[in-house]
């Protein structure tokens, strides 16, 4: 009790650092080239933040790499926001509309994101475009599924409640439909947000000059493991930081539930 | 409080309940619900409906709301047929039903709004509402923020604050402990004397019944239909420890086991 939020914090912060230590003992002992030390890694981590130690071409472009990502996966990520809430909130309300789209989303579903990479750059070319759209698909489906599913698990009640308090049409939409779903809709987007930050290094493999997902793919063709982990580490980062930025609004926005704060 | 409620004037009644029959169709089989029910209710009069489960008391409620249709016969109010749910007519429900991401003071105020009321009208009418209701203090908490009791009393006043002149309540204190019971149930009374409204008031207490009603409707199940319409000849303030109050009660329960 009186020690919890230090030893949490302790506990969080050992666990890694011990996964640190035997990473550095592995490579010592197994005298491996291939993977780089710990140390050599933020050695590349401080080179590619503020430069001064290799002063390659990549020495200080984080800002570059990381903006680059950043706008790729909120593009992608609103998109899919923009058209999956309400496509979603619509499919799980209204009956025509559900069985209209629900086969066809249900078929599409289970096509990995992946697979649809070289369509992706037939239609949008080799550059950020591609990017953007496999982002949004990735993003799209938490995102819709999840809405759905949350209009779906509203207690029907609520609706009976407010017609009878003189709501309909869309003013049920906004006032009753999305708000009673806004639980489930920040799971998905949750889950949608951490997809983005998967698929953008599959969208940036695909030849744009930067961004994270670019700098991997540099690192991987030139041999240069310290700078493939570095990249890892960064889009770790950011889709955490990004994660906390959520929640932080999805706690303010749900604090009418409290079993849904995070 | 032992105002007469005389019944609006000569013409069609208040509300109608006309030959209503209800079948619920699940696979294949065929539940009657509703067989033939005929009652009719004045304007300001306090209607108990009471019965063992599955008499379809609280389906013929959600008639009257609009929440569904009979499948034949229909429910009249000024003579104009129901069709679909109406803010004349107010739900409570047993498990309350208020939106959750709303705080009591926006609950309150839900109905006002989609009128397109104004602010400074929609604060006011909210403003006197909570105040009837007690939870001026608790206006701004949220759902999950307060007690079983105090949650009803939104919920009443929910209804109340958008002008609906029949209070249809469907067990409504049935989850609540014995002695928020009783409470609510006094505030009720004083709730229906100062606003004159119609309530029709679903439970399976006989206590209750009695104790509430200016008439308790007995109904009886397989397939659900009206037993019996007995007037509750006590005057208000009603005292449940007295003879009378418990002849009348004794009355209600042999009508019930009927």
């Amino acid at each position: 009790m009186f020690a919890g939020r230090g030893q949490a914090v302790a506990l969080g912060i050992a666990f890694p650092l011990c996964l640190v230590v035997f990473w550095h003992l592995l490579v010592v002992v197994t005298r491996t080239q291939l993977i780089p030390t710990p140390y050599q890694v933020w050695r590349m981590m401080v080179d590619f933040t503020v430069g001064g130690v290799y002063d390659d071409a990549f020495s200080g472009t984080i800002a570059t790499h990381l903006l680059a990502s950043i706008q790729r996966v909120y593009g992608g990520f609103f998109l899919a926001l923009l058209l999956g809430v309400p496509l979603g909130l619509l499919i799980g309300r209204v009956k025509v509309i559900r069985q209209l789209l629900d086969p066809t989303l249900s078929l599409l579903r289970p096509v990995p994101v992946t697979a649809w990479l070289p369509l992706s750059m037939i239609f949008f070319g080799l550059g950020p475009r591609s990017a953007v759209f496999l982002v949004f698909l990735g993003a799209f489906y938490p995102i819709l599924l999840n809405t759905t599913f949350g209009v779906r698990s509203v207690d029907v009640r609520l609706f009976e409640a407010a017609a009878m308090l003189g709501c309909d049409g869309s003013r049920m939409f906004r006032q009753v439909v999305l708000p009673a779903s806004m639980p489930a809709i920040f799971n998905g987007i949750r889950l949608g947000n951490g997809f983005a930050w998967i698929l953008i290094v599959v969208g940036e493999m695909t030849g744009v000059p930067t961004g994270l997902g670019s700098v991997i793919m540099d690192g991987r063709t030139l041999s240069r493991t310290d700078l493939v982990i570095t990249g890892m580490a960064v889009i770790g980062i950011a889709g955490f930081l990004c994660d906390r930025v959520i929640v932080a609004i999805s706690n303010r926005v749900l604090r009418w539930s409290p079993q849904h704060r995070v | 409080m032992s105002e007469t409620k005389a019944a609006a004037g000569s013409g069609d009644p208040f509300l109608a309940i006309r030959d209503v029959s209800k079948v619920f169709e699940a696979g294949g089989d065929r539940i009657e619900a509703l067989h033939h029910v005929d009652v009719t209710i004045a304007k300001g009069e306090f209607v108990c409906l009471i019965g063992a489960s599955g008499c379809g008391k609280s389906t013929l409620l959600r008639i009257i709301a609009g929440f569904e249709p009979p499948t034949s016969g229909q429910v009249l109010v000024h003579g104009q047929p129901i069709k679909a749910p109406g803010s004349d007519r107010g739900m409570v429900f047993q498990d309350y039903a208020l939106f959750p991401w709303m705080t009591a003071r926006e609950n309150i105020a839900f109905g006002p709004r989609q009128k397109g009321l104004g602010n400074d009208r929609i604060r006011a009418i909210t403003g006197e509402y909570l105040e009837m209701i007690g939870l001026t203090r608790f206006a701004d908490r949220f759902p999950y923020q307060l007690s079983g009791g105090m949650k009803q009393r939104v919920a009443i006043a929910r209804v109340l604050a958008n002008d609906a002149s029949i209070l249809l309540m469907d067990e409504p204190f049935g989850a609540l402990d014995a002695l928020t019971r009783e409470q609510l149930q006094a505030e009720l009374l004083q709730i229906w004397a100062r606003t004159h409204v119609t309530v029709i008031f679903v439970t399976h207490s006989v206590e209750e019944a009695t104790l509430l009603g200016d008439r308790v409707v007995v109904m009886t199940a397989g397939p659900g239909r009206v037993e019996g319409d007995i007037p509750v000849p006590l005057v208000r303030p009603r005292d449940v420890s007295a003879p009378d109050f418990n002849d009348v009660r004794r009355g209600l329960t042999r009508r019930l086991k009927r």
